[in-house]
């Protein structure tokens, strides 16, 4: 069970640059933690984000044991042309939850 | 929490010396009730205030989407409480007449769960609990707390008391000793709040999760190395509505951000 949370702008002037927010909900385990038992806690982390725009990348980035529980990500673009915006993220076993927004641009 | 109070019980024990009689225990001055988001630092507090960057709206969303969801029984939540819930959450803990007892929020919205929907109890601390509490909770974002101690609560309110006024634990401190004599104070490196639960379900840094009230409360319990009592439980119930009470004036934050 995760949620996503994106904050976008739906309409942008072109050539403008935009605040881009995302936030999903994931444990981030580090891999690093022991439980009450002494039991080493496994890691499970989100390893890959990316977010295309028109279908071509503008921002990625490599996720690594230590980052916190339930990233948030704040990055800008350019706006051009009207289209929308994807954003995947992918974990360690290759499961993808992927969330998308569309951006009028006048 | 046990580090923490480890450190600490040397100073507040000399700091303190109040009874547990009831009578002649200080109370939080009216003028003086804040919330312990005062004692945030500006980062921290500015991220609660963030409606979208604040990660217990993560929990608040699917919590909104569990009350428009039906199950499988049952309708939907939001089929009987169309206009939502605004203004509920400030007034909970409540006396229930149709049982006969006093329900704090989680407590009030699985007995709608079972009556109404005919599904089992959510566990308390389970996903969809603090979720659906959570979204409960935030639409009296802001509302001031005002429950209500008289009538057939009262007896219950003062158990509550009881227990907040009854030095427990290997440490021997009571709630009162940190949240109402020594606020304000340094403990480590916390600041000590007046131990309100405004905020709650929060998310706690230290947690990296949403949590109750109850999960709190089992933190300062277990702090001053005394046993926590299990989620849920009645007494807790009874602590949450002496500290509602205790409360008065200041409003929910839910879903806050705490360290
Ligand atoms: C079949 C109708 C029905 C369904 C479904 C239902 N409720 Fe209720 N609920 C009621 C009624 C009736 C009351 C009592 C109203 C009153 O006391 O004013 C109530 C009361 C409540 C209260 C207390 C309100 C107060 O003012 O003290 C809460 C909180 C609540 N419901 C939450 C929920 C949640 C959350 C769900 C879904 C899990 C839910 N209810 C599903 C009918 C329903
Ligand atoms: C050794 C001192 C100590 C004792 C005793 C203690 N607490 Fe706490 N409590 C803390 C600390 C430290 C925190 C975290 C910082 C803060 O908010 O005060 C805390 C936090 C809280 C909070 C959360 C406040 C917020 O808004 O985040 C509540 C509620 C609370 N305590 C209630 C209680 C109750 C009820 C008891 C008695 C069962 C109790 N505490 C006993 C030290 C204590």
């Amino acid at each position: 069970m995760t949620s996503i949370r994106l904050a976008v702008p739906e309409t942008a002037i072109a050539g403008e640059i935009i605040e881009v927010k995302a936030l999903i909900r994931h444990p981030m385990e580090s891999g690093h933690r022991r439980g009450s038992r002494g039991e080493v806690i496994e890691r499970d982390i989100i390893t890959r984000f990316e977010c295309l725009y028109l279908g071509e990348q503008v921002f990625a980035a490599d996720f690594h044991p230590g980052i916190a529980a339930n990233p948030l990500l704040t990055f800008y673009v350019r706006a051009s042309r009207s289209g929308d915006l994807e954003f995947t993220w992918t974990d360690q076993h290759g499961a993808i939850w992927s969330e998308a927004s569309s951006l009028t641009v006048s | 929490m046990i580090r923490l109070a480890g450190l600490v019980s040397i100073t507040l024990i000399t700091a303190c010396s109040a009874t547990t009689e009831v009578s002649d225990v200080p109370e939080l001055a009216a003028e003086d009730i804040v919330s312990a988001s005062v004692f945030l630092n500006s980062e921290t507090r500015a991220l609660q205030e963030d409606t979208f960057a604040n990660p217990g709206y993560l929990w608040v969303d699917r919590g909104e989407a569990l009350f428009s969801q039906p199950p499988a029984a049952g309708p939907a939540c939001i089929t009987c409480h169309e206009k939502g819930l605004r203004g509920v959450a400030a007034t909970y803990p409540a006396y229930d007449e149709n049982i006969g007892q006093v329900l704090n929020l989680e407590g009030r919205i699985n007995q709608c769960r079972v009556t109404q929907q005919s599904e089992p109890a959510w566990t308390f601390e389970s996903d969809e609990l603090l979720s659906i509490t959570a979204y409960v909770a935030n639409q009296s974002l802001g509302e001031p707390i005002s429950v209500d101690v008289n009538g057939p609560a009262r007896a219950v309110y003062e158990v509550g008391r009881d227990y907040f006024q009854t030095r427990r634990g290997q440490f021997n401190l009571s709630c009162q000793q940190c949240h109402t004599e020594n606020w304000g104070k340094r403990l480590r490196g916390d600041t000590l709040s007046q131990g309100h639960g405004n905020g709650f379900p929060a998310y706690r840094l230290e947690w990296e999760s949403l949590g109750s009230l109850h999960r709190r409360l089992r933190d300062c319990d277990t702090g001053v190395r005394a046993e926590p009592l299990p989620y849920g439980d009645p007494l807790y119930v009874a602590l949450e509505l002496y500290l509602a009470e205790r409360s008065k004036g200041i409003s929910i934050e839910t879903p806050g951000i705490r360290r």
